[in-house]
């Protein structure tokens, strides 16, 4: 068959020249296309965002600045509606409250089935997917009965938080999910039982403390989830944050509070992931 | 290949690089991770461009053509086999790149697949082979192209030892069979010991020795290959007059013009011997034995010396009658020996991937 | 493997205490309780009222309801715009996802790109409507223009959807193109392919279930929204979910509430029917790319 033989000379060049071959020139032209790519999205998703913002800012004169926006979210009120700051307060103590209950009821449930009732894994993630599949709509409108019951013992807007540690499961789910697999759970509680560790132990001391960063995420996730929710408090009268800002919108439309109001969450949320990429960071750089 | 540099950010991945095919030929890569075999091979692929230096095949400068219009067949590590379509469709699927009719190119696979002796899965799914297998798929894939050049990137490294020694051989038969000029990457010593023509060991960009086999083996060009191919005794000696004296044997030097002088001397296990099977009277070669490796026919005893440690490699009855703490003469066979002068250079390398 | 000696008690932890033996599935009670009561239940409640008038006694006329031509106005106009959302989603989508994976694994875009996403695929609802009426909206707003098209259905919102739609899909295909094992784009060029016909024979036909399952999800996820139109235009109600929210808050009584209930039966039959099609493709996707 065919030999392959050297040949000639070339000449020897300087350690830094850059590869001109076939695969520099490829890279060369992807890089160009995924630059251009970035910029055109990157406007795409900033563009609205900065509009907001600039609304937000805006005077009573057209064209004009100013901040009367952005001092309105603490003293804004109207008839028919709840003071807006207090709105806001109600709102992120939900979150939390959401927060909390879904890490309290999903995590323990998780690290044990994972541990001691493996059979019902599948079930689990089945119906913490599910919410995904029956639409926040649908789901409150069954809902109806059930929160006519609850309504009785308080009428307050954090009744919300049962059905809303719902609507978070799937993201929860996915991200607690993920944390959990990726330590050997199951070998760590062996470790850890025949050290002597009650099952509280080990589900709280061992196992919890390894999924800090999956945890984080998902309270993250449900945050977001709550503060940005509207349909079904919208549905069931009560005010939260996005309710309320929709009601002002169709009272006085384009009042300059929604603007900032958004706007104000929307920093909030980005806080929020910023946080969250810090302190994975942080945790990555531990040496193990 | 002439000149081959390449240069990722500052590791310098070849430096200079010549190497020669001859039709027909195999050549076996091999060297400890990172020493630069891989990059030789996908240079030579065209999946990544030399910094410097130009690649011929029969005569035609390939340097600037691009990976697709190579005539090379290549068989990867693992994972190369496409997983949506049966083992048949991933054979011809270079014939189908070619516009070769669909009746032709199922004749062909099916040859091809009959090479590997694997015909009877042509309808099935890489996902439903076992390793051994989708590699002869792969090797059945490379072939179907009927390529000048059949490049294989350590090819057997994810396979079970088993599987790896009956692949090999099969390799091999093939590869003479078809008389296809082949370069095989390995860091497996025994794979290319067993299979090559020619071996070129690689160290840090450079090939420190190309030829047969059995020339690398007894007669290393430098330490390091010493080293890196089979095991070596790394003793004091002292040269004089062209020859080497080791522990009160007087052995001939594999290089021919080493200055007088203190070095150290790199002898093969299987050049040491028992003395005698009496009882051994004190002596620079007798020792207590710290250790006996049983390896089939023959085992590896290690001996404390005092002041160093040996390994010799005898055949198994003889070494039954020798257990730890017992005494033992050895002697060491007139084979020529590699010597170094610096310590430093005959220094193993690190630990090679496993 | 495990050398351990457990103790054979079953109890749940927070319930120590007692050394009975219980079964270990015990522990999970206050979680399927929980997702009983407020997942299952309500849906169930949906399902059964569908098929009970006002009076409480067993009817199909709910259903029969559904095919009326003002319903399936509805129908077609959530398809409309789920489909159409869900397409430019997916084809915007996949390139963003593309140009994301072929890059620095660990560089600082592709986790910028894929915390944003994160963050903007949950976005929707009132604050984006809020963001597109200051950007296109009518004027005093509008920042940059009025555009005409802005109140127009379906395109108008197909790009306020888009703008959690392409989120979403990076979000669920950039697994898919990160699976996608850079052997077999080498093997194919060493085999002779062109860029061109590695994506038509290999890359594109392994993509192929990842993308459709893709899509599905994200035609699920525009079905279901409702705040986000609900906020952009809530005086004619286009989509199904707009068209529930009408019939139950309007003061005509009782009788469409299970008008209501047909629709969002109707309405999850649909979603269930595409995710279990996004399930499939994605079990299909998994053992391709994994």
């Amino acid at each position: 068959m065919a030999a392959i033989t050297s040949v000639g000379e070339t000449p020897l060049a300087a350690p830094d020249k850059r590869p001109v071959g076939m695969q520099g020139r490829r890279r060369r032209r992807l890089n160009l296309f995924r630059y251009a790519v970035f910029t055109v999205f990157g406007l795409f998703f900033l563009v609205p965002l900065l509009a907001l913002a600039r609304w937000s800012l805006e005077g009573a004169k057209l064209g004009s600045w100013s901040l009367t926006s952005w001092r309105q979210i603490a003293s804004y009120s109207n008839e028919g509606i709840p003071p807006l700051i207090s709105t806001v307060e109600i709102t992120l103590e939900l979150a939390v409250i959401t927060s909390a209950v879904m890490l309290v009821l999903v995590v323990p449930t998780m690290i044990w089935i994972r541990l001691r009732v493996r059979w019902l894994a599948r079930t689990m993630e089945f119906l913490c997917l599910l919410p995904l599949t029956i639409p926040a709509i649908v789901l409150v409108v069954g809902l109806g009965p059930i929160y006519n019951k609850i309504a009785h013992l308080s009428l307050s807007t954090l009744m919300l938080f049962w059905v809303y540690v719902i609507l978070a499961l799937p993201y929860a789910y996915r991200a607690l999910a993920a944390g959990l697999n990726a330590i050997d759970a199951t070998t760590l509680s062996e470790a850890a039982r025949s050290l002597g560790a009650s099952w509280f132990s080990v589900i709280v001391r061992v196992i919890m403390p390894n999924m800090w960063d999956a945890m984080l995420n998902a309270l993250l996730l449900t945050s977001a989830l709550v503060l940005g929710e509207f349909t079904i408090a919208f549905f069931l009268l009560y005010f939260n944050l996005q309710v309320e800002l929709y009601s002002i919108s169709r009272n006085t439309p384009n009042a300059g509070v929604i603007f900032s109001t958004s706007t104000a969450s929307l920093l909030f949320a980005f806080v929020l992931l910023l946080i969250l990429s810090f302190a994975r960071r942080r945790r990555r750089g531990i040496p193990g | 290949m002439d000149g081959l540099s390449r240069r990722y950010g500052t590791v310098v991945a070849l430096d200079h690089l010549d190497l020669t095919l001859r039709p027909g030929e195999l050549v076996a890569l091999l060297g400890p991770s990172g020493c630069g075999k891989t990059t030789t091979l996908r240079l030579l692929a065209g999946l990544e461009d030399a910094d410097t230096g130009s690649i011929t095949v029969a005569g035609k400068d390939i340097t600037r053509l691009p990976a697709s219009k190579r005539d090379m067949g290549m068989v990867f590590q693992a994972y190369s086999l496409f997983p949506h379509m049966t083992v048949r469709d991933n054979v011809a699927f270079g014939l189908r790149l070619r516009r070769v009719s669909a009746a032709e190119r199922g004749t062909r696979a099916m040859e091809m697949l009959e090479l590997v002796g694997l015909s009877v899965q042509a309808a099935r799914y890489p996902h439903q082979l076992s390793g051994g297998q989708q590699q002869r798929v792969a090797l059945a894939r490379a072939l179907a192209i009927q390529p000048q050049v059949l490049l294989l990137d350590e090819p057997l490294s994810a396979l079970d030892a088993k599987v790896r020694a009956q692949l090999r051989d099969q390799i091999r038969r093939i590869q003479l069979e078809v008389g296809i000029t082949t370069l095989f990457v390995t860091h497996d010593q025994e794979e290319a010991l067993a299979i090559a023509d020619r071996v070129g060991v690689m160290r840090e960009g450079r090939i420190e020795q190309l030829a047969s086999p059995t020339e690398v083996y007894s007669r290393p060009a430098t330490a390091f290959v010493a080293d890196f191919v089979g095991l070596s005794n790394r003793l004091a000696g002292e040269v004089r007059g062209g020859e080497v004296t080791v522990r009160g044997r007087t052995l001939p030097l594999m290089q021919p013009d080493v200055p007088d002088g203190q070095v150290v001397a790199l002898v093969r296990p299987e050049a040491v011997t028992m003395a005698s099977h009496d009882e051994p009277e004190a002596g620079p070669l007798v020792g207590m034995v710290i250790a006996i490796t049983f390896l089939g026919a023959t085992s590896r005893v290690t001996v404390d010396l005092g002041d160093a440690t040996i390994m010799a490699q005898l055949p198994t009855s003889d070494a039954t009658t020798l257990a730890a703490g017992s005494r033992v003469a050895l002697t060491i066979r007139p084979d020529p020996v590699l010597v170094s002068a610096d310590a430093e250079a005959a220094s193993p390398e690190a630990e090679e991937e496993a | 493997m495990s050398v351990a000696a457990t103790t054979r008690t079953g109890v749940r932890p927070s319930r120590a205490g007692r050394r009975a033996s219980v079964p270990p599935w015990v522990g999970t009670v206050p979680f399927f309780g929980y997702v009983a009561v407020f997942l299952l239940l309500p849906t169930g409640i949906v399902v059964f009222d569908a098929f009970r008038n006002p009076g409480g006694k067993f009817t199909l006329s709910g259903l029969t309801a559904l095919g009326n031509a003002q319903v399936r106005g509805f129908f077609i106009g959530s398809f409309k715009l789920s489909l159409i959302s869900a397409l430019v989603g997916a084809v915007f989508g996949a390139v963003l996802a593309y140009a994301v994976a072929s890059g620095n694994p660990d560089g600082v875009i592709r986790r910028l790109y894929l915390a944003a996403s994160g963050v903007l695929a949950q976005f929707g609802g009132v604050t984006l409507a809020f963001a597109f009426l200051a950007l296109i909206g009518p004027a005093p707003t509008g920042l940059l223009f009025h555009a005409s098209w802005y109140y127009s259905f379906p395109w108008g919102i197909t790009v306020i959807y888009a703008y959690f739609q392409i989120p979403l899909m990076v979000l669920v295909f950039l697994p898919a193109i990160d699976g996608l094992k850079v052997q077999w784009r080498e093997a194919s060029e060493s085999l002779g392919s062109s860029a061109w016909q590695y994506w038509r024979y290999v890359g594109g036909p392994l993509l192929l279930p990842a993308f459709l399952g893709a899509l599905l999800l994200l035609f699920a996820n525009a079905l279901s929204a409702f705040a986000t139109i609900q906020a952009w235009e809530d005086q004619i109600p286009y989509t199904v979910a707009q068209q529930i929210y009408t019939s139950t808050s309007s003061e005509v009584g009782l009788a469409n509430i299970n008008y209501a209930d047909a629709l969002a039966l109707g309405m999850v039959v649909l979603v269930a029917i595409v995710m279990t099609g996004y399930a499939l493709l994605q079990r299909r996707a998994a053992r391709w790319l994994r």
